[in-house]
């Protein structure tokens, strides 16, 4: 059992849990992600460490509410517990003096980018940050990333906070401006990342995405996170997460990701039904 | 001498129409009569060249003996002696190939039916006597800490052996529960959970210190582990990374390696969905490709899945199916049909990525390869195209490779499994010794038990040295 220390609900729909697990943040780097359980009856799904602290023995996650477990998930409070935490697993990030980099977040895959930037930062890299949602609702971490870059620029689909559009504008203005660009790394929806990849591809700048397949164990026992990267095939949870977004084939990622979608369906709205009655 | 009795006394089953729906036990156990009626058929033959078919060696006329005798708390006592986990061999043994081959019945067509007999006992000892350890005094404490890693049959034997004799155990296990692939793996109609998790409740009884969620590699490397005080390390992590024949379309949805398939299932009780939230998607046709124990416990569950059809694609024939006899006969009972001497050669997709048909290869059989088996060979210019919207790909496994990843030292040959003494497990490693599937590929339930007693005892030795 793993207890929650300390919780935020950051925008709409997304939180902040701060688990007690200190063996895992005493290893954790960036880049790599956990498995939680909530309890008997849950699924096994992987959350990214948004950040740690070794000295405190605490692991931080972000979510969305997206279906029937991060919905579950949002519904605990602080001091509750949950069955299991797993990790730190994946294969961490490459972090190396590259010279400029560009972090491109989209939504709450800011979570993840700022530990990322965070290290490239400390290894003495120039950070360009471009950090994306779809309204001004659903921005957090803004100042945190802020922090960890040199420069940052913020976007909503919508133009309530920021530019106006998507991230690949602002993406597709730094590469062409002819500053040197020397690695992106793009972390947020599928949809997103591919994006990115295809902007950035007519540059030969290598672009790193963390990919977030279907996964159960998180360890390469099952093969369900399975993604083709040049033509090969690879597990995401030991292979990756992070893998070059121009060997990536986005369409069976995609076509993965979307197993599941009639149970997922049923699933939340059993949940649903159930907690309404409870309160 | 008697006349030998040729009757095998049956055990009864549920039957396959009503089981091929549920996931209960389909093997329903003997009464006690059937039991001594069984047991009255064997000769007590002196020279008991079943005790040598078994891999761990148990005195088989003496616990058959004692069931003849109703001493009952005795026949539990001689099983005891040599397997720590009676239940469970009893169920899954591959006995056709073990003691029950080399009966002196056997030759005759009737061996004694040892599994069930040894399945009988065990299931007496837990309704009868709790899941006592009989007569064992608690040891004398060494202050030695010892880690096992892995908690499916091999760290859990080697775990209790350990403690048994004196040592502090800390077992650690990547998963959320103990018992390896009897729990992801083996399905609940063939192998009910409660029976595992009731021999790994008696190896806690011991004072054994299980910490789940614990991925070794990861969370802690087998340096750290030698490092914090432990004196010696038993690997058991198993085989358990699923492979793939690289073929076209092995990506689509719709395909599942078979473990996978059988964790969703029986480990996140899928068959439960939505009570439990792990799904997994069942198709109407299904295939499930290969020929062991894993392709049968694959294709059975799809069947209780709901599926109307389910085919087992396998490259060889029957008689070299190393899947144990008696799954097999299963099997076929439940309607599972048999495409044999047939093989994919590509996976054919629908627009939306999901699988819809297999492209496969008729196969001929030719010269014996290192398996001692005879070869498969595709036929060319035979490839015919089946209907299928769901696949399993039962293929094998092999060791996963995080922990020799991350441990210096460690050697491993070119198939991932590491490399250790035979008769002690002792790796090239200081301090650290391996048994079970990690050591030999997928093998047996009752081989990894019997490497990791062996291991165990030199262990012993070691840090009593
Ligand atoms: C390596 C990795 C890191 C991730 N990090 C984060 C993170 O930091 N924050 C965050 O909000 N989300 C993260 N995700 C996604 C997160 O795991 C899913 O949102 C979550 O599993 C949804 O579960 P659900 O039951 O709430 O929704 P569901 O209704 O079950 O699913 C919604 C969608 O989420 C995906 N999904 C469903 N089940 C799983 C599963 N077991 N594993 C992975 N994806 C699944 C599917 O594409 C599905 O369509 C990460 C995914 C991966 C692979
Ligand atoms: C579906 C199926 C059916 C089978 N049917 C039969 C049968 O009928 N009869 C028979 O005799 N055999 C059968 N087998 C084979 C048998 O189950 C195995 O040979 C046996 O379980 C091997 O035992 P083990 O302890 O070596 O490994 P496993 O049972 O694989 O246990 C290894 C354990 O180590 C854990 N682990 C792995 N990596 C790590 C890590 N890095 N850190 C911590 N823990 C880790 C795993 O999670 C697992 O719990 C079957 C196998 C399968 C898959
Ligand atoms: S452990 Fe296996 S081989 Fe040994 S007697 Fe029992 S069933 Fe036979
Ligand atoms: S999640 Fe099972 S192998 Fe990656």
């Amino acid at each position: 059992m793993f207890r929650i220390i300390y919780r935020e609900t950051l925008a709409t729909k997304i939180h902040l849990f701060k688990i007690e697990a200190p063996a895992i943040a005493r290893k954790a780097l960036a880049g790599q992600f956990v498995v939680i359980r909530i309890d008997e009856r849950g699924e096994r799904i992987p959350l990214t460490i948004a950040d740690w602290d070794g000295k405190e023995g605490s692991v931080t996650v972000v979510f969305m509410e997206v279906g029937a477990t991060t919905f579950r998930l949002a519904l605990l409070k602080a001091g509750d517990f949950i069955a299991d935490f797993v990790g730190p697993l994946g294969v961490p990030s490459h972090i190396d003096k590259f010279g400029t980099v560009v972090c491109v977040a989209g939504g709450v895959g800011v979570a993840p980018i700022t530990p990322i930037a965070r290290a490239l930062k400390e290894k003495g890299n120039k950070i360009t940050s471009i950090l994306g949602a779809r309204n001004k609702d659903l921005l957090f971490w803004e100042d945190k990333l802020r922090s960890v870059s040199h420069q940052l620029i913020v976007t909503t689909d919508d133009g309530t906070y920021g530019r106006k559009g998507v991230v690949t504008g602002p993406l597709k203005e730094l590469l062409e401006s002819g500053e040197k660009v020397d690695r992106v790394i793009a972390i947020g929806p599928s949809i997103m990342m591919k994006f990115c990849a295809q902007t950035t591809q007519p540059f030969g700048v290598k672009t790193i995405v963390s990919l977030n397949p279907i996964m159960v164990d998180g360890t390469g026992m099952c093969g369900c996170c399975r993604v083709s990267v040049g033509g090969v095939t690879k597990f995401t949870c030991v292979d990756g997460p992070d893998f070059d977004g121009h060997q990536v084939d986005w369409d069976l990622l995609l076509a993965r990701q979307r197993i599941y979608l009639d149970e997922e369906k049923r699933s939340f709205e059993q949940w649903q039904a159930q907690m309404g009655k409870c309160s | 001498m008697a006349k030998a009795n040729l009757n095998r006394e049956p055990m009864a089953k549920q039957d396959p129409k009503t089981r091929g729906k549920n996931f209960n036990e389909v093997a329903l156990g003997y009464s006690a009569e059937q039991a001594k009626a069984e047991a009255s058929r064997c000769l007590q033959d002196p020279k008991h060249p079943c005790t040598d078919g078994c891999p761990v060696e148990i005195d088989i006329p003496g616990f058959i003996k004692a069931v003849l005798d109703d001493n009952m708390p005795e026949a539990v006592r001689i099983l005891k002696d040599k397997n720590s986990l009676p239940g469970i061999c009893g169920r899954v043994c591959p006995q056709e190939t073990q003691c029950e081959q080399v009966c002196s019945l056997a030759k005759k067509g009737a061996p004694i039916a040892i599994g069930r007999l040894e399945r009988y006992v065990a299931d007496w000892e837990r309704t009868n006597m709790g899941a006592l350890n009989p007569g064992a005094e608690p040891p004398r404490p060494t202050g030695k800490q010892v880690a096992v890693v892995g908690a499916g049959p091999a760290g859990l034997v080697a775990a209790a052996d350990l403690a048994k004799l004196g040592h502090s155990v800390t077992l650690f296990e990547a998963l959320h529960v103990a018992g390896g692939v009897l729990m992801y793996g083996i399905p609940e109609f063939r192998l009910p959970k409660e029976i595992v998790q009731a021999e790994v409740a008696y190896v806690t009884s011991l004072g054994v210190k299980i910490e789940l969620d614990s991925v070794v590699g990861k969370v802690v490397t087998l340096d750290e582990l030698l490092e914090s005080g432990y004196l010696a390390i038993f690997l058991g992590t198993g085989a358990g990374a699923p492979m793939f024949m690289n073929i076209p379309g092995e990506n689509l949805n719709g395909i599942y390696s078979a473990n996978e398939f059988l964790t969703r299932v029986n480990l996140m009780k899928a068959y439960q969905f939505p009570e439990y939230d792990t799904p997994v998607f069942v198709g109407r046709r299904v295939a499930v490709i290969g020929g062991g124990n894993v392709t049968m416990d694959s294709a059975r569950c799809a069947l209780r899945l709901g599926a109307d059809e389910v085919y087992i694609i396998y490259r060889r024939s029957e008689v070299e199916m190393p899947a144990r006899r008696e799954e097999v006969e299963n099997a076929k009972e439940e309607g599972i049909q048999f495409k044999l001497l047939t093989n994919p050669k590509r996976y054919i997709g629908n627009e939306s990525g999901w699988v819809v048909g297999i492209e496969c290869y008729e196969m001929g059989l030719g010269e014996p390869d290192e398996s001692g088996r005879r070869r498969p060979i595709a036929k060319e210019g035979s490839e015919f195209i089946m209907d299928v919207d769901m696949v399993v790909a039962a293929l094998g496994t092999r060791p996963n490779p995080l922990i020799a990843q991350t441990t210096s030292e460690l050697k491993t040959t070119k198939w991932g499994t590491v490399v250790a003494d035979e008769t002690t497990g002792k790796t090239m490693k200081d301090k650290v010794w391996a048994g079970g599937d990690i050591v030999t590929g997928a093998a047996t339930v009752i081989s990894a038990m019997g490497a990791a007693r062996r291991a165990a005892r030199d262990i012993d030795e070691y840090l009593r040295s």
